[in-house]
C-alpha cells in the first residue's frame, strides 16, 4: 500500500506526520518504506536519522550534437517545444537546463547526429532508519525541475507492505509527480484561512487525479471552524484532528520524533495509522 | 526601483504573514504574489481585481478518436507514459489511443509522428493572473490551474507586470511573496531581484532548508538577509541560525516572536501590524525597518555607481 502525505500549504506538518507514521508502523513489525519526494527541501532524514548505505548521482538526458554528421536541416529545433535545442544558421545550440528529455530531436534527426548524454541533477540516497527503509532524493542547487528527479526517487522506492511518500508542498508538477500512482493521499492541513485556501486547491488536485484521499487537521484548536465545516460539507473524511501542542513543536525543532516524546501525540498517530489502514483499501476497492 | 523577494526554503515559516505586514507598512510598493500554486496573500489584502488575464503554460496533445487507427506510434514515442490504449471506439475500432492530459508534458513528439494527423497539439489555458487594487497599493497575483505546470513562466509574468506597474505609477519598490522550495518558481522569483529576505524558523528543518535556499541566492548572486520567525520556540536553535548567517556574511533582519495573534490576524483578514500595536507586530516593524534601511543603502550604492560610471569611461 502506497500512501502519499501532501498538503497545499507548506509547514502544516507533512513531514511530522509522515515520519511518525513510518516509525510507528515499523514498530508493529510491518515492512515499511519512507520515501522523501520533497527533493528541493528534504527533511525526513533529520527525524528518521537513516544510515545512508548507498548514495548515487542521478540525472537526466540531454542531446549532444555531432557537428560532423549534422546537415543543418533544422528539424531538431523545429520539434523542440522548450527551446532547449536551437538552430542558428550552421550552428546548433543546446540548453541542457531547458531540456525535458522527450527525445524528439533524436527521433527527427535523419543523419543520426544527435546522441543523448546524462547530466547530473541530484542524488539518490538510501539506507536503513531503524526498521524503516529510507530513501530520499536531493535536488542540486540551481536546478529548476524537480519532477523528473521525483520520478526516479519513486522508481527506486524499496518494496514494502507500507510505502509512505513525503511530498513537497503546493499543487503543481512536483506534487503531482509525488502523489501519482499512490493508493491514498493524506492531506495535512491546519484550520486557518491560509490552510483552508490551500487545502481546497489540494483537494481539487487529488480529485482531478481521481485519487482517494482523507484529511488530517493538524493544530486543530488554532484558527477557526471553517476547515471542519468545509470537509463536512464536501463529505471529505477527516482521519485525525491533532491539537496544537508546544511539546510537539519543541521535539520537532530538535529533530526528534514526537511520538517517542509526547504520548498524547503518539496516540493520535496510532489512531491515524489504523484509520488509514481501514480507509485506504476500502477507497481502492471503491475506485475499482 | 527595487525588488524585494521573501522566500524561506521550508514552507509555513511565515512568508505571507510578513509580506502582508510589509505591504501595510511600506506605503510605496507594488505587491506581487509569486507563490502561484498556493497563493494566500489575497486572503489578507482583499484585492479588487481590475484586470484579468488567461495564462498558458504550454501545449497539450489530444487524440481525435475518429482519426485514430490505433497504430500505436504515439505510445511508442511518448517518454512520459501519457498515452493509454483506452480511448473511445470509432466505428472501425473498438478502442483508440488517448492522451492523459496530466501526464502529458506538451513535447508534441506524438503529434509530429502521427501518420494519420489524428493528434491535435496546441496551447492550453492552465492559469489566470490578475492586476488588482488593495488598501496597501496595487497588487499582481495569479492562480495556476489545477494540476497546472510551468509555474516559473507564470511567476515571471507576475513579476514583469508588477515591475511595469511600479514604473508607471512612480513607486520605488516591488515586494514579492515567493514560494517554498528551491525549484523553478523560486528561481523565477529571485533571478535579477535586488534583495532576498529568507524567513527561517528555529528548527533543524528550518536551518537545513535555509542553508539550501541561501546557497540558491548565492548561485544567482543575490544579496540575502535572514530573519528568524517564532524565534522563542527554540532560542538555542535560533542563535545557531543567526550565528551561521553571520558567519556566511548575511545580514540579520531580526527576530519575530511566536504569537497566536498571527493566526488571529489572519482569521480577521488583517496583517499582523494592522491587528495589534505591539508584541509580535512590534518585532515585524523592526524587521521591516532593517529591510527598508538595507534597501535604502543599496539604492545609494546604485546611485554612486551610476555617478562613477562616466569617470570610469573617461580614461579611454
Amino acid at each position: 500500500m502506497k500512501i502519499a502525505v501532501a498538503s497545499g500549504k507548506g509547514g502544516t506538518g507533512k513531514t511530522t506526520i509522515a515520519t511518525n507514521l513510518a516509525y510507528l508502523a515499523s514498530q508493529d513489525g510491518r515492512s515499511v518504506a519512507y520515501v522523501d519526494c520533497d527533493v528541493e527541501e528534504p527533511n525526513g532524514h533529520l527525524f528518521l536519522r537513516p544510515f545512508i548505505a548507498s548514495s548515487r548521482l542521478i540525472g537526466r538526458m540531454y542531446p549532444k550534437v555531432d557537428g560532423d554528421k549534422c546537415t543543418h536541416c533544422g528539424l531538431c529545433g523545429e520539434i523542440c517545444q522548450y527551446s532547449a535545442i536551437v538552430c542558428v544558421g550552421e550552428k546548433v545550440l543546446v540548453y541542457p537546463e531547458l531540456c525535458r528529455a522527450c527525445g524528439g530531436c533524436v527521433l527527427v534527426c535523419r543523419p543520426g547526429a544527435i546522441a543523448e548524454v546524462l547530466r547530473n541533477t541530484g542524488k539518490l540516497e538510501a539506507g536503513p532508519a531503524g526498521a524503516v527503509r529510507f530513501v530520499q532524493g536531493v535536488l542540486d542547487i540551481g536546478e529548476a525541475m524537480s519532477a523528473p528527479l521525483i520520478r526516479q526517487v519513486k522508481a527506486a522506492a524499496p518494496k514494502a507492505d507500507l510505502v509512505i511518500i513525503d511530498s513537497p508542498p503546493g499543487t503543481s508538477c512536483p506534487v503531482i509527480e509525488s502523489v501519482r500512482g499512490t493508493d491514498f493521499v493524506l492531506l495535512v492541513t491546519e484550520p486557518t484561512p491560509f490552510g483552508l485556501n490551500d487545502l481546497k486547491l489540494a483537494v481539487a488536485m487529488v480529485r482531478a487525479l481521481t485519487l482517494p484521499f482523507g484529511v488530517v487537521i493538524n493544530r486543530a484548536d488554532v484558527g477557526d471552524g471553517h476547515t471542519l465545516a468545509y470537509c463536512r460539507a464536501q463529505g471529505i473524511e477527516i482521519l485525525a484532528e491533532i491539537p496544537d501542542d508546544r511539546r510537539v513543536a519543541e521535539t520537532y525543532s530538535r529533530g526528534i520524533l514526537a511520538c517517542d516524546a509526547v504520548p498524547a501525540f503518539r496516540a493520535h498517530i496510532v489512531n491515524l495509522l489504523s484509520r488509514i489502514c481501514e480507509a485506504a483499501p476500502l477507497a481502492r476497492e471503491a475506485a475499482r | 526601483m527595487k525588488e524585494l523577494v521573501v522566500i524561506s526554503g521550508k514552507g509555513g515559516t511565515g512568508k505571507t504573514s510578513l509580506v502582508a505586514s510589509f505591504a501595510a507598512l511600506s506605503q510605496n510598493a507594488v505587491l506581487a504574489d509569486c507563490d502561484v500554486d498556493a497563493a494566500d496573500l489575497h486572503l489578507i489584502l482583499d484585492p479588487r481585481v481590475v484586470e484579468r488575464h488567461q495564462f498558458s503554460g504550454g501545449n497539450r496533445a489530444r487524440i481525435r478518436p475518429g482519426h485514430c487507427t490505433a497504430c500505436g506510434k504515439c505510445e511508442e514515442v511518448c517518454r512520459f507514459d501519457a498515452i493509454f490504449f483506452d480511448g473511445p471506439g470509432n466505428g472501425s475500432l473498438e478502442r483508440t489511443f488517448r492522451v492523459d492530459p496530466v501526464a502529458c508534458e506538451g513535447c508534441g513528439v506524438c503529434a509530429w509522428f502521427c501518420a494519420e494527423r489524428a493528434i491535435e497539439f496546441g496551447p492550453v489555458v492552465n492559469g489566470e493572473w490578475f492586476v488588482s487594487e488593495t488598501r496597501c497599493g496595487p497588487m499582481v497575483h495569479a492562480r495556476l490551474g489545477v494540476a497546472g505546470e510551468n509555474s516559473g513562466k507564470l511567476v515571471s509574468t507576475v513579476r514583469t507586470t508588477a515591475t511595469r506597474l511600479a514604473e508607471e505609477r512612480g513607486l520605488d519598490l516591488v515586494i514579492i511573496d515567493g514560494s517554498p522550495g528551491i525549484g523553478c518558481p523560486v528561481i523565477a522569483s529571485i533571478t535579477g531581484a535586488h534583495v532576498v529576505l529568507a524567513v527561517s524558523e528555529p528548527t533543524l528543518s528550518g536551518l537545513h532548508d535555509l542553508k539550501r535556499v541561501v546557497e540558491l541566492t548565492r548561485h544567482f548572486r543575490i544579496p540575502a538577509l535572514v530573519c528568524v520567525n517564532k524565534w522563542d520556540l527554540n532560542p538555542e536553535v535560533c542563535s545557531r541560525i543567526e550565528a551561521w548567517a553571520q558567519q556566511q556574511g548575511l545580514g540579520l533582519a531580526g527576530r519575530v516572536r511566536y504569537d497566536r495573534a498571527v493566526t488571529a490576524a489572519q482569521v480577521n483578514g488583517k496583517a499582523v501590524v494592522e491587528y495589534q500595536p505591539d508584541g509580535c507586530a512590534g518585532d515585524i516593524r523592526s524587521v521591516w525597518k532593517n529591510v527598508a534601511a538595507h534597501l535604502e543603502t543599496s539604492r545609494l550604492e546604485d546611485a554612486n555607481i551610476r555617478l562613477r560610471m562616466p569617470e570610469m569611461r573617461n580614461p579611454l
